[in-house]
């Protein structure tokens, strides 16, 4: 019965040691996204909805705090903004298709924008749910970094926006082709523009499968929704919540 | 140079979020931050390398970076508990709708479309 002390005390270093939980992070999801990409990408296999839920899991059966975690995380989690900053690259690269149709992008961007944080924040709101719920789950449509960003400068809860924007993408990318067949989209470029508008880089996935040319547009959906949400929102929450909140 | 890309990076955030703070803009640091990026690349007229790799990189890992601020949700466990139809109403609801209204809008006005692939 010598160990049982020792490993006590190994188990307190690692619970509050920073280095534990930065490299289980690492180890939890790639090991998942392996599995992921095991299944061919199998949306419901999604390695970031489950490293949460596993890594939360831990943290609540092991009855460490969500401080001592992020002490380690904490240096993945930095790396946010940089990345953030990163995606004028892939929306410099698609500029030129915007440029060609610029109007019909920019009605349907404004329009699409509009609609999915008002449709979100209006079922949820309807339903009963509180202030804080409904101001995270109005940026979901857009890629988190950029909707946690958002989320937190209009009072939510940066890491239930975290979630609901992985649920989003899942949602999305696997109802999308269900959804066209029933209100007949077959235009390439929409089918694609509103995947990445709606569910942001899992849509845009699911877009390459429908062709080249509605991953291009689902691309550069993305970033311009993250910029159009980030603009619009803030002028936008306050009427939704008027009505809804 | 590598680490050029990264200071250019962190750079541009910084500038996002000091510009963010000095007119008190609701639009986060980082957002802006990209603005600035894509203007630098659009006066340079194109990406050079060593930026490609390093937001080449971040972008890959994209997903990862989520990670842990996504665990924090156990904090709210008790308010999903309490909410859990509204927002899987939502969370459903709002993405078909966002998907249906974006689609068929863009659908519309989009103009005719000469590329191999369409249809």
């Amino acid at each position: 019965m010598m160990d049982t002390p020792a490993i006590g005390e190994l188990w307190v270093y690692l619970a509050s040691a920073p280095l534990f939980w930065l490299t289980l992070t690492l180890t939890v999801y790639q090991a998942l996204d392996w599995l992921f990409r095991r299944s061919g990408r199998f949306p419901l296999l999604n390695p970031v909805p489950w490293s949460m839920l596993l890594l939360g899991g831990l943290l609540v059966a092991t009855g460490t705090s969500y401080e001592s975690y992020f002490a380690g995380a904490q240096f993945i989690h930095f790396l946010l903004g940089p990345a953030t900053v990163a995606l004028a690259v892939p929306l410099y690269r698609q500029f030129g298709a915007v440029r060609r149709s610029f109007a019909a992008l920019g009605v349907s961007l404004v329009v699409g924008c509009v609609v999915a944080a008002a449709a979100a924040v209006a079922i949820a709101g309807l339903l009963g749910a509180e202030t804080s719920t409904l101001v995270s789950l109005s940026p979901k449509s857009v890629t988190t970094p950029i909707a946690m960003g958002v989320s937190e400068k209009l009072g939510g809860v940066p890491s239930l926006t975290a979630i609901f924007v992985v649920l989003t993408g899942t949602i999305g990318a696997v109802l999308a082709a269900f959804v066209y067949r029933v209100f007949g989209i077959r235009d390439q470029r929409a089918m694609g523009f509103a995947l990445g508008l709606a569910a942001h880089g899992l849509g845009t996935a699911r877009a390459f499968q429908f062709g080249e040319t509605a991953g291009a547009f689902a691309g550069m959906a993305i970033g311009l929704n993250g910029l159009a949400t980030a603009v619009l929102l803030p002028l936008l929450l306050p009427v939704l919540l008027r009505f809804f909140g | 140079m590598l680490l050029g890309a990264v200071t250019l990076l962190l750079a541009c955030q910084l500038a996002g979020e000091i510009l963010t703070r000095l007119l008190d803009l609701p639009v986060p640091g980082p957002v802006l931050g990209m603005v600035f990026l894509f203007l630098i690349l659009c006066v340079r007229g194109r990406v050079p390398e060593p930026v490609e790799r390093v937001t080449g990189t971040l972008l890959d890992h994209l997903s990862l970076l989520f990670v842990p601020a996504g665990v924090g949700v156990v904090r709210y466990a008790q308010r999903i508990e309490q909410e859990w139809l509204a927002i899987t109403v939502s969370l459903i609801g709002g993405t078909v709708v966002a998907l249906a209204v974006t689609a068929w809008v863009a659908q519309r006005l989009m103009p005719p479309h000469r590329g191999k692939d369409a249809g």
